[in-house]
């Protein structure tokens, strides 16, 4: 229960701030980042109820620009970046020319030839890699901007109401998976409507040197709607509840798009190749090896990632991520099972410690926020 | 964060309850913190035979789980269902509503490998 003395660490452009707050801060993909200031309960029930503020200065920033900035993305991932209306953005994801994924991603098009690719933080210079090798002889080049780059999220049904006054950018007007360039406290941004927590949200693009001014306002904003700083540990069971994948824990080098029933990202009907188009295409035809279920816990227990899941005496699969549901109240999970196992209602049983615990398969997500 | 004067503890921030030949068991107040909110705790059956060192339970925060280490053998008399409910008692009430096990005595000479408070407030503020 120490915490570890890895000096290896990176700093994101708030780490004193979040020291000054009291926060616990652990290593996570190679950043000193804040898992919890407080109660990762109270973090969680606050974004679910009012408005939190993130740093999420870790993530990847990639720019690409160019000519054939559209086209030579169709050709890396595998969605169709160019089918995006400026302003507009959609998920996505980065795979091997096996289908196994290297990252998934938020594509945003900034403008006719330049876009914004946001990379996992732990994946981000593996797809900075990735994306730089098949760019080569297009007219497109990268700018990776990570280290540049300052991330702040702000979530919530009042988060709409905390930012408004705090820029010019007209927060009604950006719909999701839109981003609008503005200021922030008076500081370049971009603004994007876009999250992973299942609630309303904006995420804010600044200059890494000035990332604390923006935090330092929308910390107070935030507090002024009765809201609060939010650490990893809460953005985890928030992106849980709402049934979002998590790269390491549902997304691997081993899973492709449609073992996660993210097959409807995969745009098979674009034009011309891309990698792993050819793996994708035989897995769309003959279907998924595993497929991603949502699992209620109806024993006692809480089913842990790696934990095997079980029908009747069969091995069918294995807890990718669980916890207590704050919101629910009740033990929640994902994990992968057989596809004849995967029919909602099938009761499964989660092996923890030794014993075994029966579970419910129900549709994903757990929570969706009310329109 | 001071402990309290009358428990007997563990390095792995079980404490102790010495009651005749009986003792309640429980985490300090510094490990129900370190946890965070703990939002499940798993406790043997009265009955059961527990040895010094060995695991008796689990208690899982939000993000972690973590076994509980028994600081006596013996055999367990009690249980506290209460946890079953409200598992944030361990956060809220260490030393009180948060108890764990009650457990028969078996071998009293192991409480003097015990710490006393001072012992272990010097554990604790060594982090």
């Amino acid at each position: 229960m120490t915490l570890p003395a890895d000096d290896d660490l990176r700093e994101t452009p708030l780490s004193a701030r979040h020291a000054a707050l009291g926060a616990r801060l652990i290593g996570f993909s190679g950043w000193r980042m804040p898992v919890q200031y407080g109660s990762i309960l109270d973090e969680h029930r606050a974004v679910r109820e009012r408005a939190g503020l993130f740093d999420l200065s870790h993530m990847g920033e990639l720019f690409v620009e160019g000519p054939d900035a559209g086209s030579a993305l169709a050709a890396a991932l595998v969605s169709d970046p160019p089918t995006l209306a400026v302003g507009r953005a959609h998920y996505s994801m980065i795979c091997a020319p096996d289908g196994g994924i290297i990252d998934d991603l938020i594509v945003y098009r900034l403008a006719e030839e330049r876009y914004l690719v946001v990379a996992n933080a732990g994946n981000a210079a593996a797809v900075s890699d990735a994306l730089a090798e098949r760019l080569i002889g297009t007219r497109a080049i990268l700018d990776d901007r990570s280290l540049a780059t300052g991330l702040v999220a702000i979530q919530g049904p009042l988060a709409r109401a905390a930012l408004a006054p705090h820029t010019d950018v007209d927060l009604a007007a950006l719909r999701y998976y839109a981003i609008s360039e503005g200021p922030v406290a008076g500081i370049p941004a971009l603004v994007a409507r876009t999250g992973y927590t299942g609630e309303d949200g904006f995420e804010v693009f600044v200059d890494w040197e000035r990332t604390g001014e923006v935090w330092d306002v929308l910390l107070d904003a935030v507090r002024g709607v009765d809201g609060v700083p939010v650490g990893l540990g809460a953005r985890d069971t928030l992106r849980l509840e709402a049934g979002m994948p998590l790269y390491g824990n549902e997304l691997d080098l081993h899973t492709n798009p449609y073992d996660a029933g993210l097959g409807r990202v995969v745009k098979l009907g674009k034009p011309g190749p891309f990698v792993g188009r050819v793996a994708l295409e035989r897995v769309e035809a003959s279907g998924p090896a595993k497929r991603l279920v949502g699992l209620i816990v109806e024993g006692r227990g809480i089913g842990r990632h790696g934990y095997p899941v079980h029908v009747g005496d069969r091995l069918s699969g294995v807890v990718t991520s669980g916890t207590q549901s704050p919101t629910l109240g009740v033990p929640i999970a994902m994990a992968y099972v057989a596809p004849g196992d995967a029919e909602a209602g099938t009761i499964v049983d989660i092996e923890i410690r030794g014993a075994r615990v029966p579970a419910r398969i129900v549709p994903l997500p757990f929570y969706r926020r009310q329109a | 964060m001071s402990v309290p004067r009358d428990l007997r503890y563990t390095k792995d921030h079980e404490w102790v309850r010495v009651d005749g030949d009986e003792a309640d068991i429980g985490i300090t107040a510094y490990a129900a913190h370190q946890l965070g909110d703990i939002v499940f705790v798993e406790l043997p059956r009265i009955g059961t035979a527990i040895t010094a060192h060995g695991t008796f339970g689990v208690v899982e925060s939000v993000k972690a789980v973590s076994d509980l280490f028994a600081p006596l053998g013996g055999e367990v008399v009690a249980v506290n269902e209460g946890l079953t409910g409200s598992p944030e008692s361990v956060n809220e009430d260490a030393y009180g509503a948060g108890w764990m096990i009650r457990i028969h005595v078996a071998e009293p000479a192991q409480l003097d490998e015990l710490l006393d408070p001072d012992a272990y407030d010097t554990l604790i503020a060594a982090g």
